[in-house]
């Protein structure tokens, strides 16, 4: 095994990471740093770059920063509920098991919601 | 470098604060109402200022553009007694939830809300909001109606619950401050209400307010002002590890400053008494919230429930009659006019005086006596939602429509499809919430200001809308048609009012007070006195209560106040409007003591135990009770149950239109 130097760390706040970013995709455009009403992130020192999750315990996992982002569907954020909220279900017939963030998965199933992803805010009467 | 993990483990150090910091630099805005809160309520308030051509301005601690409760989205838009397919009438349906709350719900923000609330929702419409089923996907479902597109909820027949997609209301209504030129102070949290002379009890002319970024001091002077700040969270239970942020269904920074600043300035509130266990009606503490895991209520509504051996778990009528078929869970029983949904109807341990109350217009539920019924291994742990055995139509509204467009699960929809949850084959699972005493919250139509039929509090100029509100805990609906209804009479006591004075020694006093925690780099820390206050909450002001544990809890409070408060420290702003919120905490946690002490008797429905007056719920006790400060002294009132007087009557002489 090769020699590591080893730091002492104070705990880390827990959970930490309710938000994952890309780096490869995320453009640092920050939109996910306005879109926060808790104020979770802050611009990167370095323009480009993805924001700073600074306090990932303050998180009210309302996934608002996901839904605006520009690159979401790219992958450049996600988002990641903490282990104990990791909701499980059951197939009817089959009676398996599946939780959130298991190994071998289910494939993802592709049915967005009523309406899509993403509602237009339409001006005016819709057409009825 | 994304993390704050990263940050440490890197060893990158510490960073610069990423905004300009100019603690204690003032900036003086003056205009002509002033509205505290940038969430619904706030939003539909400065509007509807807007729109008699008053100058507003919105003040938020968030971001207004996906701030508030509803950031994220809502689906139920109740209280729509007055669209064209509603078979129940405004007086009607107020009347069924006063009835249905024992008298503890305030008829005025009620009727108002029912009187109005479908107008506010056209009004939403033609902002941008989508309210129809325009696609025609759910063309002769039963819950829809053919002509308007709408879909309802709830009761099919009555038809006074609408379905929104409420993911677009915060962009819509955002949009619409801008179009209107509404001034928006972002990121600015409110910490006091100023009032004429500097004085507890007169007239309120303005607010101060922090930014959470840059530290820098704000002083808003103006005509009138209306309290749009929400309610309580983290005020019996605290847990960043256990994620009770994530299962409040409050944003977690909304802890009641606007709640502290108001009694500080001396208004009228009451009920605060009135608390319920946290795990109540689906939320939960510090577990999976309901609506956002397998569920029959709310959003899941009227789904199955199957136990771990796949055995339906019967729904039956307001009597307990297992309902046979389907369709009846989302109709009236046989020679019941119409139900409520359950948020607003009365908890089972009721006085006999009430059961006829509650059986009037109770919904179709799930069996009763659940617990009792797993325990005794009738159905076996744990429960799961059985959509595939639902009706393709009512499937997908449940899990495509109400789940995706409620606060904070469009992300669930999201995150949950691409892990491979399939509703048509797979059954989620329900956590069924346990009974923990000591965590309580506020819950649904809880205490708050006290109104008159212009939705004015006690003091001239402050005004309030949605949760803020006596009993304003009731939804989207609710929050933007009193916001609406609120901004219409603060502008008209706006064009009549003389110009206000800001005193400067309550600017200077309050300055002091905020900026004191960044004069100190050590000593306590926010987080540790939140739940320092949550443990004074849950042992002394808990489940059961009396005199002597009040008036110790309140010693206890002080004490923090003199000492562990005096030490608060805060490295940056942001630190700082944690550090304000804890502060805030103490206050609203006295507030709930007082409103506990003062109420002398105990009752079922506000979920309040005194153990020194044990009778529930004694007709001579049947009242509000308010409480407010008076010259620094808690100053402790009463009004009758139903002080609103006649509801139509008074409702067609205030309301302006």
């Amino acid at each position: 095994m090769s020699k590591k130097k080893v730091y002492a760390f104070p705990n880390l706040i827990t959970p930490n990471k309710p938000i994952e970013f890309d780096e490869d995709i995320c453009q640092g455009c920050n939109t996910c740093v306005e879109t926060c009403q808790m104020d979770v992130f802050m611009p990167n020192p370095e323009k480009g770059k993805p924001p700073i999750v600074m306090y990932p315990d303050e998180c009210w996992y309302c996934g608002c920063c996901v839904k605006e982002c520009p690159l979401r569907d790219k992958g450049a954020i996600k988002m990641n509920w903490p282990l104990m909220q990791k909701m499980r279900w059951k197939d009817k017939a089959t009676g398996e098991h599946f939780r959130f963030g298991m190994r071998n998965p289910p494939p993802p199933n592709p049915k967005p919601p009523v309406g899509g992803w993403d509602i237009k805010v339409k001006k005016g009467r819709s057409n009825i | 470098m994304a993390s704050q993990k990263e940050l440490l483990e890197k060893g990158f150090g510490l960073i610069e604060w990423p905004y300009p910091v100019n603690y204690g630099s003032e900036n003086e805005i003056s205009t002509d109402v002033l509205v505290l809160g940038g969430g619904l309520s706030g939003c539909l308030a400065a509007i509807s200022v807007a729109k008699k051509g008053l100058k507003t301005i919105i003040v938020e601690k968030g971001c207004t553009a996906r701030s508030g409760a509803a950031g994220a989205g809502i689906d139920h838009w109740h209280d729509a007694t007055t669209n064209p397919c509603s078979k129940v009438s405004p007086e009607e349906y107020t009347q069924a939830v006063i009835g249905s709350l024992n008298g503890y719900c305030c008829g005025i923000g009620r009727y108002i809300s029912c009187r109005e609330s479908y107008d506010t929702l056209l009004e939403l419409e033609e902002m941008g909001v989508k309210i129809r089923d325009s696609e025609d996907e759910f063309k002769g479902s039963s819950f829809r109606d053919e002509e308007t597109k709408f879909i309802f909820a709830y009761d099919y027949e009555n038809r006074y619950c609408i379905t929104i997609w409420g993911t677009t209301l915060k962009e819509a209504l955002y949009k619409e401050c801008k179009r209107l030129g509404i001034d928006i102070f972002d990121r600015v949290t409110v910490t006091s209400l100023l009032t004429e002379g500097g004085v507890q009890g007169t007239r309120v002319v303005g607010a101060t307010g922090l930014n959470m970024r840059t530290g820098e001091f704000f002083v808003f002077k103006a005509k009138a002002s209306i309290l749009c700040t929400g309610g309580e969270s983290r005020l019996w239970f605290f847990s960043s590890e256990h994620k009770a942020l994530f299962s409040s269904e409050k944003p977690p920074h909304a802890v009641g400053e606007g709640y502290a600043a108001a009694w500080r300035a001396g208004a009228e509130f009451s009920l605060f008494e009135k608390s319920a266990p946290l795990n109540t009606g689906g939320l939960s503490g510090i577990d999976i919230v309901g609506y956002f895991g397998g569920y029959w209520e709310a959003e899941w509504r009227p789904c199955t429930m199957v136990d771990a051996t796949g055995k339906e778990i019967p729904w039956v009528d307001r009597d307990g009659n297992v309902l046979s078929n389907f369709s009846q869970r989302s109709r009236p029983a046989p020679g019941q006019k119409f139900f409520l949904p359950n948020l607003f109807v009365l908890p089972s341990n009721l006085p006999a005086s009430s059961r006829e109350a509650l059986r009037k217009y109770r919904e179709p539920q799930l069996i009763r006596g659940l617990r009792k019924r797993m325990a005794s291994g009738e159905f076996v742990a744990p429960l799961y939602a059985d959509l595939p055995s639902m009706p393709q139509d009512e499937r997908r509204s449940i899990f495509g429509l109400h789940v995706a467009q409620e606060g904070r699960t469009w992300i669930g929809y999201r995150m949950l499809t691409q892990a491979g949850f399939d509703p048509d084959k797979h059954m989620l699972q329900f956590y069924p919430v346990d009974i923990m005493p000591r965590w309580r919250t506020f819950f649904f139509d809880s205490g708050g200001l006290v109104p008159n039929w212009d939705l004015r509090t006690s003091l001239e100029g402050l005004y309030a809308a949605g949760e803020t509100l006596l009993t304003g805990t009731a939804g989207a609906a609710h929050a933007c048609t009193t916001g609406r209804y609120a901004g219409r009479k603060a502008a008209e006591y706006a064009l009549g009012a003389e110009e206000p004075k800001i005193d400067r020694k309550q600017v200077e006093r309050e300055k002091t007070r905020v900026y004191a925690p960044v004069n100190r780099m050590s000593g306590m820390d926010w987080k540790e006195l939140n739940i320092g206050i949550c443990q004074i909450m849950q042992v002394y002001c808990g489940d059961i209560r009396n005199e002597e544990s009040l008036k110790v809890g309140l010693k206890w409070l002080e004490e923090l106040n003199g000492k562990e408060a005096e030490t608060l420290f805060a490295r940056n702003p942001h630190e700082l409007a944690r550090a304000l919120e804890s502060l805030n905490l103490i206050t609203v946690a006295e507030m709930v003591m007082h409103a506990s002490l003062a109420r002398k008797s105990s009752s079922a429905l506000l979920g309040f135990q005194r153990s020194d007056y044990p009778e529930i719920d004694p007709p001579q006790w049947h009242k509000w009770i308010t409480t407010k400060l008076d010259g620094g002294k808690v100053k402790i009132g009463e009004r009758p149950i139903d002080y609103w007087g006649p509801l139509k009557e008074n409702y067609e002489a205030h309301c302006g239109l």
